[in-house]
């Protein structure tokens, strides 16, 4: 018998995505093997390797490399937002332990699972093909199904799960039927192949084929970078989700959901660029408009922040309606300050909120500052950020998009993200308000601050101050990372 | 294939019924079922197409696809479970304890 022999295959590209694999799966055996109920030092174990694989990661940058015969690559682009994710992972994983522990269910699944999700969330950013964007956004999203429903003896996280598991899945039928009919119209799956058929038709705007598999796809990627009108799974799942989770959701997956519908459209449909460029315009002032008011009525802390996470989301669907260089450079850096901003202020809810939490709403932050004068003028710099007011990193953020949408010539898109920015600043210093000129209504005992959580605090203080005093250096890389074709 | 738009008309109408069937049913596991289903016509949509097209790049997607439908069960049915331990129902419209 002829023994098979293997191509050689650049494994480059998906290193740290085996790593990370890896790495779970020891944490999976060790968390099964070692005996004893407490498992937080399984948290200092994944922090410490999402460190390595991050600089690991880092150090490829501006190598290119593409293998699978053209399923994954390695590019700027890819390794940028890989940092996001391994960023927004390992400052969840320092926010859990004391969350966990005071819920009750410190389970050790629960690193591999952030990890495992965070390898989906890498294949989805330096996939090139359907298949493997696919098969990333299904390793993330059912990983963070578990996640969003861990705390299993609460009827509210149970809730999260299941609402985010059938609209989730529900989703991944849309998504998935725009792929096959993209595959029909075109008789490729990879993305590249896509933009070249695409070229050589004569009209590919008349093609039903296609469009219909282009808006399927952006159906299904709206859904999951919860995009108004399909928007309305967030607030339930981030609400009963732990916290910690919901903090990651909102910074990691969002941006995987960023990253592979910039790649998908960005470079295979270039040529209807025009059509997506217009619907994007439209779900861009939906999202940020529907966000952004429904959080003014919204008195549950997480869920005024699940709120303005999808205003958030509609900030950066701004800079995709541009779909320039400006604009994809601006979606970068945003994701990137919203992960250290929007971590940042989740740190804060999780010291407010009492077992069960019980409480959580804006009025439990009455007299925060004269308690805890420092935590509470940490969380005014994240709500400042997540408002937009200089100097900080998500004032450069919105700056960088609307620039982009005027320079596309997309003046009112600007306006009305201006004008939504200014509204959002009522319920981010309504929080102020409370913290600052309130006299607290009961005496009541602050969690103390753990060192990860503190770790977490500083990392996400100085990431929104940083980005916002000296911007340029992060977005000469996000500049870089932009130029995809 | 001289049927192509045979194939393709029977996949989009599986998967209308499966989309109805996610928006009007209230039991947890028949809306699941649906989503099933848009997945399988999704598949037949896939293989029908790779026949046609004469590659087989459609129809290693099925394969993927029909993995993580698979995955997805057991992930989605051990929700269930832990739901219908807490409130011993799997009715949509009992979700309610957060905000719809």
């Amino acid at each position: 018998m002829d023994m098979i022999t293997f191509p050689t295959i650049d494994m480059t590209p998906i290193l740290p995505e085996i790593y990370l694999s890896l790495l779970a799966m020891a944490l999976l055996l060790i968390n099964v093997f070692m005996p004893g109920r407490q498992k937080g030092y399984l948290g200092y174990i994944s922090f410490v390797g999402v460190v390595a694989i991050a600089v690991m990661t880092a150090s490829g940058w501006g190598i290119e490399v593409s293998s699978f015969s053209g399923s994954v690559i390695q590019d700027k682009f890819a390794i940028f937002f890989k940092i996001i994710f391994l960023l927004s992972a390992g400052l969840s994983i320092l926010l859990s332990d004391q969350y966990m522990e005071r819920e009750g269910c410190n389970h050790g699944e629960l690193y591999p699972l952030i990890l495992f999700t965070v390898v989906g969330m890498m294949l989805m950013a330096c996939g090139t093909d359907l298949m493997t964007i696919f098969l990333g956004l299904e390793v993330m999203s059912v990983s963070l199904y578990i996640l969003a429903g861990f705390n299993r003896a609460n009827i509210k996280s149970n809730e999260s799960g299941l609402k985010y598991f059938l609209l989730g899945a529900f989703s991944t039928g849309f998504l998935l039927y725009g792929m096959a009919l993209t595959y029909g119209a075109t008789g490729t799956t990879r993305i590249f192949g896509i933009s070249g058929q695409l070229s050589q038709m004569a009209a590919p705007a008349a093609n039903i084929m296609l469009l219909a598999g282009m808006l399927l796809m952006i159906t299904g990627f709206a859904f999951k970078i919860a995009a108004a009108p399909f928007h309305m799974w967030t607030p339930d799942v981030y609400e009963g989700a732990p916290t910690p989770m919901t903090a990651f959701m909102s910074a990691g997956p969002k941006a995987a959901g960023f990253a592979a519908a910039i790649r998908i459209l960005v470079i295979s449909f270039p040529a209807l660029q025009p059509d997506w460029s217009q619907l994007f315009w439209i779900l861009a002032v939906l999202t940020m408009t529907i966000g952004n008011i429904t959080a003014l009525r919204q008195d549950n802390i997480k869920r005024m922040l699940a709120y303005s996470s999808i205003a958030h989301a509609g900030y950066a669907l701004v800079g995709f309606a541009a779909g320039n260089e400006t604009g994809v450079a601006g979606v970068l850096f945003y994701m990137l300050s919203y992960a250290f901003m929007n971590i940042g202020a989740f740190a804060i809810v999780i010291l407010i909120a009492k077992k069960g939490e019980t409480n959580g709403t804006v009025q439990d932050f009455a007299g925060f500052a004269f308690k805890r004068p420092l935590l509470a003028a940490v969380m005014s710099l994240f709500l400042f950020s997540l408002a937009g007011m200089p100097p900080t990193a998500g004032f450069i953020g919105k700056f960088y998009l609307f620039s982009g949408a005027v320079q596309q010539g997309y003046v009112w898109l600007a306006i009305i993200g201006v004008i939504n920015s200014a509204v959002s600043v009522y319920y981010y210093l309504r929080v102020m308000v409370f913290m600052y000129m309130k006299n607290p209504s009961e005496e009541f005992e602050w969690a103390t601050v753990t060192a990860p959580v503190a770790l977490a605090l500083i990392i996400s203080a100085a990431g929104s101050i940083i980005l916002g005093v000296v911007p340029s250096y992060v977005m000469q890389f996000a500049q870089q990372a932009a130029k995809l074709i | 294939m001289e049927n192509l738009n045979g194939y393709l008309i029977v996949s989009a109408i599986l998967f209308s019924i499966g989309t109805i069937g996610v928006l009007t049913r209230k039991n947890a596991i028949v809306i699941f079922m649906c989503v099933e289903l848009m997945l399988n016509a999704v598949n037949l949509t896939f293989v029908a197409l790779s026949r046609h097209l004469g590659n087989l790049d459609g129809q290693v997607f099925v394969f993927f696809v029909m993995t993580v439908a698979a995955a997805e069960a057991a992930v989605g049915l051990a929700l269930m479970i832990a739901f219908y331990n807490n409130r011993e129902t799997i009715d949509v419209t009992d979700m309610n304890s957060l905000k719809w």
